[in-house]
């Protein structure tokens, strides 16, 4: 017993001093693909709040949506799917979501474009295709615009474009990455994520009636302790400003009223 | 005076035990215990467990066989031959064993990929290994082989050199020497290096994503399944990470057996 009180005496002997209160700090918990956008309207919150810290934590919608299960610190979240939106309402987590932004997914191939592509009925003419795990948005968004692709294109060529699929990434900046550096010769990505590899891939805009627009939700997160302050930033977000930044950054407006 | 000390000295082992074994076993004893069997059973059913079971086994065990054929050659030579020479070659072994794996990913991709280094020369020949079962290969090769090359360089740098000069002078070939007398001799080092070794290449995950790529059946490993099931179920995820402790500890209970008295690492299973 002496042996174990000693223990814990080190122990706590060890542990840090509990942390000061400082000024007030929003955390955000954003899709990658939000990165570029939020950082500007990140800042931009900060100077139309001043004293306010607005930390973002970037990560897959899974992971972020897991991390706020296990009681992660957030105020905001805003996901790049329902899928996990919706866990986290169902859950009793997160307050009544919002869309506030669309994203449009594309054919992206690499510039000196090896396989000559052209448009979405070009793609199993590419002999290395990229796309992202069926578990992921992206994956299952690519999925589903391969279905429709059959319909209009002949039945073959979900099958014939899966047959030259050699690797399905778990996130889009990985099959982006595969297209920026030459390796695959065609890659479905997010528009947005498509504009920051700039120069360095061609993008092929997919017939809107074959696509999937991805709708990126955002909620004020229920265990939140400055909802006030959490809510300023959703309806920064959904402001003429918030949307304004968010199209620069290759989003479609989130409203359609 | 000398028995509160001798008292201290026990505690303070006693502590940092219980600190560190504490530490290490809670993580995995919760993978189990969080787990209910149902679960447990419904991951089993996961169609992507067997092919990347069965992946992982043959990529593991490929790259094993390479890294100790050519590693056990590498460090005798290091091992017998002491120079500067060696000394270069013993550091830039090593350095695999730094690099974060994605950025050896990175490095495989830029040497063998289809833009990289020996890309064209490699295509002209008809050979493309990124995003193909080799490369998991020679990512889990690049990976592993500074852990069994440092253990087998030490273990034979343990091996009397008076033996091996009267294995010479009884006429026995350098060859025959380095087979009849070096190697029983460092035997169990080298088991515990390709222990090492083998537990690393089995964990291997960012190079393997890098440079393989995450293909169902081809390039998928028990990592890359258990980190692809995360996105949709942690359940699943976690079931299919519990196939891979089990499978790592009995492999590695297994060369404990084998290796009588080596010092053998726990398995360990890295991200990347």
């Amino acid at each position: 017993m002496g042996r174990l009180l000693r223990c814990i005496a080190l122990v706590v002997a060890l542990s840090p001093p509990a942390r000061a209160a400082g000024p007030r700090e929003l955390v955000v918990f954003a899709a990658s693909s939000l990165r570029e956008a939020f950082e500007g309207l990140g800042a931009r919150f900060e100077r139309e709040h001043p004293g306010t810290k607005l930390t973002l934590a970037l990560a897959g919608s899974q992971d972020l949506r897991t991390q706020i299960e296990h009681g992660a610190p957030a105020d905001v979240f805003a996901a790049a799917d329902w899928t996990h939106m919706r866990a986290l309402v169902t859950a009793g987590l997160a307050g009544p979501p919002r869309t506030f932004a669309r994203n449009e997914p594309v054919l992206v191939v690499p510039r000196d474009n090896p396989a000559g592509l052209r448009s979405l009925g070009d793609l199993p003419r590419a002999k290395r295709i990229v796309i992202g795990a069926p578990e992921v948005p992206i994956g299952a968004y690519t999925l589903r615009i391969l279905d429709a692709a059959s319909r209009r294109y002949g039945t073959g060529f979900r099958s014939s474009v899966e047959a030259r699929v050699v690797s399905r990434e778990l996130n889009v900046r990985q099959v982006l990455s595969k297209v920026s550096l030459g390796e695959a010769d065609a890659a479905v990505v997010y528009r947005t994520d498509a504009r920051s590899a700039g120069q360095a891939v061609e993008i092929i805009s997919i017939p809107p009636e074959l696509n999937v627009v991805a709708e990126y939700p955002v909620a004020v997160v229920q265990r939140t302790n400055q909802p006030a302050l959490a809510r300023e930033f959703v309806d920064l977000l959904l402001s003429p400003q918030g949307q304004e930044a968010l199209v620069q950054a290759g989003f479609q407006p989130g409203k359609t009223e | 005076m000398r028995l509160p000390r001798a008292n201290a000295w026990g505690a303070a082992q006693a502590c940092a035990s219980a600190l560190l074994a504490g530490f290490l076993l809670v993580p995995v004893a919760a993978l189990v215990l969080t787990l209910r069997w149902a679960e447990f059973r419904d991951g089993l059913r996961n169609p992507l467990l067997l092919p990347a079971l069965r992946l992982s086994l043959f990529t593991t065990s490929s790259s094993l066989f390479l890294v100790v054929v050519l590693g056990s050659l590498l460090a005798w030579r290091i091992a017998r031959n002491p120079g500067r020479a060696s000394r270069w070659m013993e550091t830039i072994t090593q350095l695999p064993a730094v690099i974060p794996p994605a950025v050896a990913g990175v490095g495989l991709l830029l040497a063998f990929g289809r833009r990289g280094l020996f890309g064209g020369w490699l295509a002209a020949h008809g050979i493309a290994p990124a995003f193909t079962t080799p490369a998991v290969v020679m990512a889990e090769a690049f990976v592993s082989a500074p852990f069994f090359v440092q253990a087998a360089i030490a273990a034979f740098r343990r091996v009397d050199e008076n033996l091996l000069v009267v294995a010479r002078t009884l006429g026995a070939s350098p060859f025959r020497t380095f087979l009849r007398v070096g190697l029983p001799l460092a035997a169990p080092g080298l088991v515990a290096g390709g222990a090492m070794s083998w537990a690393r290449s089995l964990g291997e995950f960012g190079a393997t994503l890098l440079f393989a790529g995450n293909l169902t059946g081809r390039t998928q490993t028990l990592p890359l399944a258990v980190y692809t099931a995360m996105e949709s179920d942690l359940r699943a995820a976690q079931a299919l990470a519990l196939v891979m402790v089990a499978v790592a500890f009995a492999l590695l209970f297994v060369l404990r057996r084998m290796a009588p008295g080596g010092v053998l690492p726990a398995a360990e299973a890295r991200g990347a």
